[in-house]
């Protein structure tokens, strides 16, 4: 029997990593919004890995917190362990990373969202959405609960016809011994929206207890707190540390000996897995000439004494998965305490997503998340506060918001969910971004908060810390570049002694000091003795615009021109059908995935530059026909 | 895109008496001033569309050509934007040194069609010449693509593919260490990146000056001379090498059963294949040497066919004409300063269907100046088509070398400057890039499924 559950601007189904930003976003920017969840005890459930953040990944936290999102506080305030990797790489791709207490995150986050203002979180399982004339107006629970909404976000995550995968046993489920959605993929079929099927796994998680870390190498996190969030100010955290294995060659031959009973060369699988993520049967059998595999274990939670086994994802047979761990130096006596599986589910075909996260052809039906075809909690979360934006906007009729492959990590993510084909779950690279000097993590503020701030979804005290630094930035550059390295015996000797070149004889501004590889900022305050001190991020901010001023402008070059091609825009009504002189490839193609821009259409694989040509051409004769139709 | 200026010659390529290279977009001026000197210091003026005479010099500052230059301001041109001709010499070679000039001060290399399709967008053609625009386009894609096909077989195309497999494994590798740095992958070294930038410098210049010498590239229409054992056909080479300046002679990678020559027929680069070896013996290699005659023969713009005159028409001559039916073929009559011909002329004739028959004589050199006249001809007319494209490949593939070239310059100078790996990156990756374009490969997919092909990655 359906009932009138509720009316609302937006209805987030699912509370995942996307529902949560989708929601609290929606929410932010004055919609009332309903978020919905299979269980109230999986809000913001990490059913995978206790890390957030990384290279790629850790610039898109950065982003989501710089437009006003979650995930970064909430990390913040969960975190057990943090370091920044990559420091003996170039700024682009410093990444952070935080291992987080589970529990923690969770109950940090499902709070946020019970004290959102505007904001009613529910348990419910939706196995339906009503469509009318092509529009969203509601979702149906299983228990005939209908919600009404003006739009609607679905972060299903890997719920949708989940299927769990154990060696040779499989049953219906969703991740974490949680309820799989059945009905909701049915229901999406029926009103036009192909799905494909994609599968991805976890290791197992074993005992603290049961560990002999004695045989490990301890991991500890940088000594140094830091922060995702812009705006968090957390000065001190406990830190846990992680441990570093490997796998032995015993552990290898159990895994071989027994690859008639993985489901993954048995067939069993139909969803296709990530490369970057292979299970270790898939690297023992891909990589069989090394010898050793790292394995690291890494707490779940300061309250847990549950540890997760990171590098041995699998599907093998529960009595085999036990054998191998075994084989591991220092997991000789292991107790498991959640065995390893693979999961498939559904997701959407991304390609049937406009820019805006919104389908084509239902109006007001958005999808962020694994649902898209992504994995990981970062990008999920990227998603979702992207989708939540445009459910907003939409539901007040406005522009959509949608950022570009040179402005965000995020530009880069959704650009290519809608405009390439993907086969398989989709994770953000730092190699994916063409301007990746521009998009670096410490910058994400610069980049983006002040767009947080035009949607409404900024508090007043991030813009004003924004603007602070900003201000505080600028005038340290234009000093910099304004005052001459003063010409005394001292400085010479030191210059000499870090082995840099002497002093030009028509004298050196700070700045080109501070060019010089070897020459750091702080070396640079030495040099000349200068007073007073600017907040660290400031200091950074101007060592990385003024040392890499370089490469920075050559990569500005690169985008002005790729600005020209994403500014020129291409009619939503445009019929390729119609446009003679294209290949038939192309023709296909371009209305598959219906670009809004000549940028977007020249990233798509199979139309050439010369269907570009001849597109341009199209749509010139067409506004002079309708130049030509207004006059008569 | 629109937007930057594009340059092309524009005059059809050819013994004429001038050439014109053309540049169009907001930078056609620039450009043009920084490679163009004239007495009068104020060029171009204020005065559209005056010829001005002055000289054309590359970056080294050698002279390349006497012009005329003449400076069209927008939007009163062809394409609306800013134009500037540059009248040279006739002649390949003045106009592709101008149009290298151009484009290494700063012009891109006009696509199929793009002067037209511009002077459409910009308003200056009407609708019923945008349908012939496209055509333009469309046709021009395709010859070029072919072309470049056809040029990429064999050593060049070899060459390249290392290149780039090389490159992208260094990309790989700084990748995968830097979007998995806890995996314990084997990190990049400076040396490594420094050896490598190095080596493949070297290779690329050495392309290049290749390039110039015009040895990589099937060099403008190629001619097949044909025709029985004996009746003159290397003699006939022989006299047109000597009648004319030979480009390039002994290039590498022939057969042994078959000489390519190029010469240079006023202006046009003819590649001559004398396909000696033709049924002279008849062995297993003799069979070899008829195939590759054939694929020549099915290669070639202009066949020229031999008969000898002191002999009459046999069978063979008769399977050759065959064989040679659609073509444009020359019907050459040799050893004409032999007294007794038993040669049927009318025969020939009736066989050549209308096609030029020829009296020559390659001993004595009589009747070369006719020959390379309807040679030319058949070029002009347009019967013997191709060479556009090509010299248009030929100078893309060479400026796509050139910043590959810089590119890995500037990536060694990155990392004698200490720069990170990274960032030596960015500037692999425009190398590969510029590769790319060449092959029509694009670095992103294919670097990803590098990186997880040679790296065991994962959680």
């Amino acid at each position: 029997m359906e009932y009138l559950a509720g009316k609302y601007d937006v209805v987030v189904v699912g509370a995942g990593h996307a529902g949560c930003e989708a929601g609290l976003a929606a929410a932010r920017m004055g919609c009332r919004t309903c978020v919905l969840t299979i269980s109230m005890d999986s809000v913001a459930m990490m059913p995978c890995n206790p890390a957030v953040g990384g290279p790629a990944k850790g610039h898109l936290v950065r982003e989501v917190d710089a437009l006003g999102g979650e995930i970064g506080i909430n990390t913040d305030r969960a975190s057990v362990q943090m370091r920044l990797l990559n420091t003996a790489k170039g700024p682009a791709v410093h990444a952070l990373r935080a291992q987080a207490d589970k529990r923690a995150y969770q109950d940090c986050m499902k709070m946020t969202l019970e004290m959102q203002p505007g904001l009613d979180l529910k348990q419910a399982m939706v196995e339906k959405v009503v469509v009318e004339k092509g529009k969203i107006i509601a979702v149906v629970t299983n228990t005939g609960a209908r919600f009404e909404a003006g739009a609607v976000v679905l972060t299903t995550g890997t719920y949708l016809k989940g299927r769990i995968i154990i060696g040779d046993l499989s049953y219906p489920g969703g991740p974490n011994g949680q309820y799989p959605s059945i009905g909701l993929s049915e229901s999406l079929q029926r009103v036009g929206i192909g799905l494909g099927r994609f599968k991805t796994g976890t290791p197992a998680r074993v005992d603290r207890k049961s560990i002999d870390f004695s045989r490990m190498t301890i991991q500890p996190g940088d000594e140094k707190t830091r922060n995702f969030s812009f705006v968090s100010e957390i000065k001190q955290r406990e830190q846990i540390p992680c441990w570093l294995t490997h796998t032995t060659e015993e552990t290898h031959r159990i895994i071989r000996e027994n690859l008639n009973r993985a489901p993954l060369y048995c067939g069993v699988f139909q969803g296709r897995g990530p490369r970057y993520c292979p299970s270790i049967e898939t690297k023992v059998v891909r990589f069989a000439d090394k010898p050793t595999h790292q394995i690291f274990i890494e707490p779940e939670g300061k309250n847990t004494t549950e540890m997760y086994v990171q590098g041995m994802s699998t599907s093998l047979p529960e009595d085999i998965q036990l054998a191998m761990l075994r084989t591991v130096p220092g997991l000789e006596k292991v107790e498991v305490m959640r065995i390893g599986y693979a999961i498939e589910y559904d997701h959407v075909l991304p390609t049937q997503l406009k820019l805006n996260l919104e389908l084509k052809n239902v109006a007001g039906l958005f999808t962020a998340g694994q649902i898209n075809g992504t994995s990981g909690y970062e990008e999920a979360a990227a998603q979702g506060i992207m989708a939540g934006i445009n459910a907003a906007l939409y539901v007040k009729g406005k522009e959509p918001f949608i950022l570009t492959r040179s402005e965000a990590y995020i530009g880069v993510l959704i650009d290519d969910l809608v405009t390439k084909e993907i086969d398989e779950p989709y994770r953000m690279l730092t190699s994916r971004a063409e301007y990746r000097l521009l998009l670096r993590q410490d910058n994400a503020d610069l980049r983006l908060t002040e767009k947080g701030c035009q949607i409404g979804l900024v508090t007043p005290e991030r813009l004003q810390l924004y603007e602070k630094k900003k201000s505080l930035v600028e005038a340290e550059k234009e000093r910099l570049e304004r005052t001459m390295a003063p010409v005394t015996e001292k400085i010479k000797s030191i210059l000499a002694k870090v082995s840099s070149a002497g002093l030009p004889q028509q004298g050196i501004s700070l700045a080109g000091l501070l060019r010089r590889p070897e020459i750091s900022y702080e070396e640079l305050r030495l040099l000349t003795g200068d007073e007073g001190e600017l907040p660290e991020e400031v200091k950074e901010q101007v060592e990385i615009q003024v040392k890499y001023e370089g490469y920075i402008k050559k990569q500005k070059a690169q985008v002005e021109r790729f600005e020209r091609m994403e500014g020129k825009k291409l009619p939503k009504d445009i019929d390729y059908g119609q446009v003679k002189g294209i290949s038939v490839e192309a023709k296909e193609k371009l209305e598959k995935v219906r670009p809004g821009s000549i940028g977007q259409a020249v990233r798509i694989a199979g139309v050439s530059p010369a269907d570009i040509s001849v597109l341009l051409i199209y749509l010139e004769q067409k506004r002079r026909r309708g130049e030509k139709r207004k006059l008569h | 895109m629109l937007g930057d200026t594009i340059a092309a010659i524009s005059t059809p390529l050819g013994e004429g008496g001038i050439g014109i290279v053309r540049l169009s977009g907001p930078q056609s001026v620039e450009i043009a001033k920084s490679i163009f000197k004239v007495k009068s210091k104020d060029w171009p003026g204020k005065k559209s569309r005056e010829l001005v005479y002055g000289h054309v010099y590359d970056q080294s500052g050698n002279i390349i050509d006497e012009v005329l230059i003449c400076y069209m301001r927008a939007p009163n041109t062809y394409t609306r934007e800013d134009v500037v001709e540059i009248n040279c010499h006739g002649g390949i070679m003045p106009l592709k040194k101008v149009l290298e000039t151009v484009i290494a001060g700063g012009a891109r290399l006009a696509g199929p069609g793009e002067f037209s399709k511009r002077a459409f967008l910009n308003g200056r053609l009407d609708l019923a010449q945008a349908e012939s625009v496209i055509d333009v386009i469309r046709s021009k894609t395709e010859a070029g693509l072919r072309i470049a096909a056809a040029q990429l077989k064999g050593d060049l195309s070899a060459k390249i593919s290392s290149m780039q497999d090389r490159l992208l494994s260094l990309l790989a590798m700084v990748e995968a260490n830097v979007d998995f740095p806890e995996e314990g992958l084997e990190e990049l070294t400076v040396e490594k990146i420094k050896s490598l930038c190095e080596d493949l410098m070297e290779e690329i210049k050495e392309m290049i000056v290749k390039a110039d010498a015009g040895r990589i590239y099937s060099e403008g229409i190629s001619a097949v001379i044909i025709g029985m054992p004996n009746v003159g056909k290397s003699s006939l080479l022989n006299a047109m090498l000597r009648e004319n300046r030979a480009i390039v002679t002994d290039v590498p990678g022939t057969t042994r059963d078959m000489i390519e020559e190029v010469i240079n027929i006023k202006g046009i680069p003819l590649k001559i294949i004398d396909t000696a070896g033709l049924r002279e013996t008849e062995d297993v290699i003799e069979k070899i040497g008829v195939a590759r005659t054939k694929e020549a023969v099915d290669r070639a713009q202009i066949i020229m066919m031999v008969f000898d005159a002191e002999k009459g028409l046999g069978d063979g001559d008769l399977d050759i004409v065959g064989s040679v039916r659609e073509k444009n073929t020359l019907f050459l009559i040799n050893k004409d300063d032999i007294k007794e011909k038993l040669i049927n002329v009318e025969e020939v004739t009736r066989l050549a269907n209308g096609r030029p028959v020829i009296k020559i004589s390659a001993k004595e050199g009589t009747g070369l100046k006719h020959l390379e006249k309807e040679i030319f001809d058949l070029v002009m007319q347009g019967k013997a088509t191709g060479q556009d494209e090509v010299l248009v490949t030929k100078i893309r593939h060479k400026n796509a070398l050139e910043i590959t070239a810089r590119c890995l310059g500037e990536a060694l100078e990155g990392v004698d400057q200490g720069a990170p790996v990274d960032l030596v990156a960015i500037d692999i990756r425009s190398a590969w890039e510029a590769l790319g374009e060449i092959t029509g490969s694009s670095v992103t997919e294919e670097l990803v499924d590098r990186i997880f092909r040679d790296f065991c990655i994962g959680k």
